[in-house]
């Protein structure tokens, strides 16, 4: 990542002179696990994204890959045991039972501490998604080991430490984390912070199958309903290719429209900064940044978006960044790569018909070019 | 029905800065304030004692300093609040956090009246985990729900508790059983404030301030820095970016600037694009 900076530097506390001193018993602990997230018989793809990154620190460490399969019986799950090989697992554990059908902490908290427990890994990532996030924190605490959220980067040291790199302060600041002496080491890695592993077709090597020992009656917590959000809600945000953004310049709630028509024209995924959340103008789940969703677009178009930190990190990734804003000072101009000095409201409109224009079948101005 | 709401008292994640020379977090003359989530779980606190009666303290572990959260939470409505402050608790991670949480829950259910619920907000706007609100839970051994975007039903006779999750791809309706932990989404509860009933009662009511040993911490080797497993080694600012945007200032026609280096620095944009339009 281009974020290093400045020498290592004592951080609060003095305690970051503190020295691996591993007990004896962590020492059996070995390999690295990738928790693979289902969802209703899809794979996340951040989980892919984790086996991409896995791989790197595991050929590192020179120590196998795993990938933890965790849901219900049946071709979904199986598939997702299958598909991890693909992106790089040399093996998989597996964990398959009908109660697991519906994502509940209790029940998959219990499969994912019982697999530790077992195999012991030293080091264990999730996504960090609502569920990722949920079940990292009830599975460090009752390992009462070290969790580091929302990592931006992760590498091993020269001891085999993991040094978890994440944001802080809202993208602020960075910071280094280490779980020297307790065992997993454990981390979540936002969707799209890491880049997809290219799938390579593989056939399935080792499956490890564990058995759950828990029934439904044990299980106290219902799931009543699951209830999709609208379609017009179920965004492909964090996986689009272009995606266009509006920000607190564009005045007013019915002006946001013009985000999404230039998002229509261009077959975009619309966004938004985090005062546009907050005022109600749209929905929290197309905020994109530091608390919302992180994106990798080839193309990213920021209308009205000042660029503060928050903003910032969750947009850096894209290949070409567009920023408008009447603003010269305004900090998103130090990361755009293409800066307009212009009212969004009216360069929205203009951009909106040119590229109607030039990307109708019919257009002349893309044949003469 | 007695609620315990967990806060924390943040600094403006915005004004953070890392000192030039010593690297180290520049605190000193950051405004604070009450982390905005947890003023909706205050806020789903409230509801519930409108409905069903009962009482709700306040409880956060910070410096002395962080009373004045605390004396907010009071004027919006809490009845009580508990302030656990000493060094030992200095230096803390999430894992040790939950430690010293969950003890001093357990002492407010002693001294005052057993929790049915326990309430925090999601995650906190400076460190961002959402790891403190299960672990509290798990510590406790309690059941929990988080990302909870909305309680839907509660029943003190049946002991359950229902609400709306946030889930990936939609929301899930869960019911568990009191007592339980429920970590709270920025919900469309609107927080009150300066309801009279409300703020009155407030310059009365009490702050409890517990020490380590007075929150009967048994093990401080499970509190502040020896208790956190995660060692941050190094803080650093975020590079800033490479280069400054080539800027175009207001041009004459604006849209040709722009589309002709969109297009050319991304060569298969266009194409692409064409090709959805025609619906392949």
């Amino acid at each position: 990542m281009s974020n290093i900076t400045k020498a290592p530097t004592p951080a609060a506390g003095g305690r970051a002179g503190a020295k691996k001193e591993l007990s004896e018993h962590f020492k059996a602990y070995k390999h690295i696990w990738v928790f693979v997230e289902q969802e209703r018989g899809q794979v996340h793809p951040v989980s892919f994204e984790l086996l991409g990154a896995g791989r790197k620190l595991a050929d590192k460490l020179k120590v196998d890959l795993a990938a933890v399969v965790i849901g219900p019986e049946g071709e979904a799950t199986r598939n997702a045991a299958l598909e991890s090989f693909c992106y790089g697992a040399d093996l998989t554990y597996l964990v398959t039972d009908n109660v697991l059908s519906e994502y509940r902490n209790e029940s998959y908290t219990k499969a994912l501490t019982d697999l530790v427990n077992t195999y012991k890994p030293e080091i264990l990532l999730l996504g960090a998604t609502t569920l990722g996030r949920d079940l990292a924190g009830s599975v460090a605490t009752t390992l009462l080991t070290g969790l580091t959220a929302d990592c931006t980067e992760l590498d091993v040291d020269a001891d085999g430490s993991l040094a978890a790199t994440r944001p802080t302060f809202g993208g602020s600041l960075l910071c280094t984390i280490y779980t020297l002496n307790y065992r997993p080491q454990m981390a979540t890695v936002r969707p799209r912070v890491m880049p997809m592993p290219e799938r390579v077709a593989r056939d399935a090597a080792r499956i490890i199958i564990h058995p759950l020992h828990l029934v439904e009656e044990d299980i106290v917590t219902k799931v009543l309903s699951f209830v999709p959000d609208r379609d017009s809600a179920k965004s492909n945000l964090a996986y689009a290719d272009v995606v266009v953004a509006g920000g607190l310049g564009l005045g007013s709630p019915e002006s946001f429209q013009l985000v999404r028509q230039l998002a229509a024209v261009l077959g975009a995924e619309y966004g938004c900064s985090r005062p546009l959340v907050q005022k109600g103008w749209v929905t929290s789940d197309r905020q994109i940044g530091q608390t919302g969703k992180t994106i990798r677009p080839k193309l990213y178009i920021a209308a009205g978006i000042s660029g503060a930190i928050q903003h910032r990190v969750g947009v850096e990734g894209a290949d070409l960044i567009v920023a408008i804003n009447t603003d010269k000072n305004a900090p998103i101009f130090d990361f755009a790569h293409i800066g307009i000095v212009n009212d969004a409201m009216h360069l929205l409109p203009a951009l909106t018909a040119a590229f109607r224009a030039r990307l109708s079948p019919h257009s002349r101005d893309r044949l003469a070019s | 029905m007695h609620s315990v709401v967990c806060i924390k008292q943040v600094p403006d994640p915005a004004q953070i800065r890392v000192h030039p020379v010593t690297d180290t977090i520049v605190r000193k003359g950051v405004p604070t304030k009450i982390n905005p989530y947890d003023l909706f779980a205050l806020g789903a606190a409230l509801e519930l004692r409108d409905k069903f009666g009962g009482e709700i303290t306040v409880l956060t572990m910070g410096p002395p300093s962080a009373e004045d959260s605390l004396r907010k939470a009071l004027t919006f409505g809490a009845d009580r609040a508990v302030l656990l402050t000493d060094s030992f608790f200095a230096g803390v991670d999430t894992l040790a956090t939950t430690y010293v949480l969950a003890t001093a829950i357990r002492k407010i259910g002693e001294t005052f009246c057993r929790p049915d619920i326990i309430i925090t907000g999601n995650e906190s706007i400076d460190r961002e985990t959402a790891e403190v609100g299960p672990g509290i839970a798990k510590r406790l051994g309690l059941l929990k729900l988080t990302y909870v975007a909305k309680i839907v039903g509660l029943d003190l006779i049946s002991r359950t508790i229902e609400a709306e999750c946030r889930a990936e791809g939609g929301v899930q309706v869960l019911r568990t059983k009191l007592p339980c932990l429920i970590s709270m989404l920025e919900a469309n509860n609107q927080t009150r404030r300066g309801v009279v009933t409300d703020v009155l009662p407030a310059g009365r009511a009490p702050i409890v301030k517990w020490s380590a040993q007075e929150a009967v911490v048994e093990d401080i080797s499970k509190c502040g820095a020896p208790g956190s497993p995660t060692i941050v080694k190094r803080v650093f600012a975020p590079s800033p970016g490479s280069e400054k945007a080539g800027l175009v200032e207001a041009a004459e026609q604006p849209t040709k600037v722009l589309m002709k280096p969109i297009l050319n620095s991304q060569p298969r944009l266009e194409t692409d694009l064409v090709a959805q339009a025609r619906g392949f």
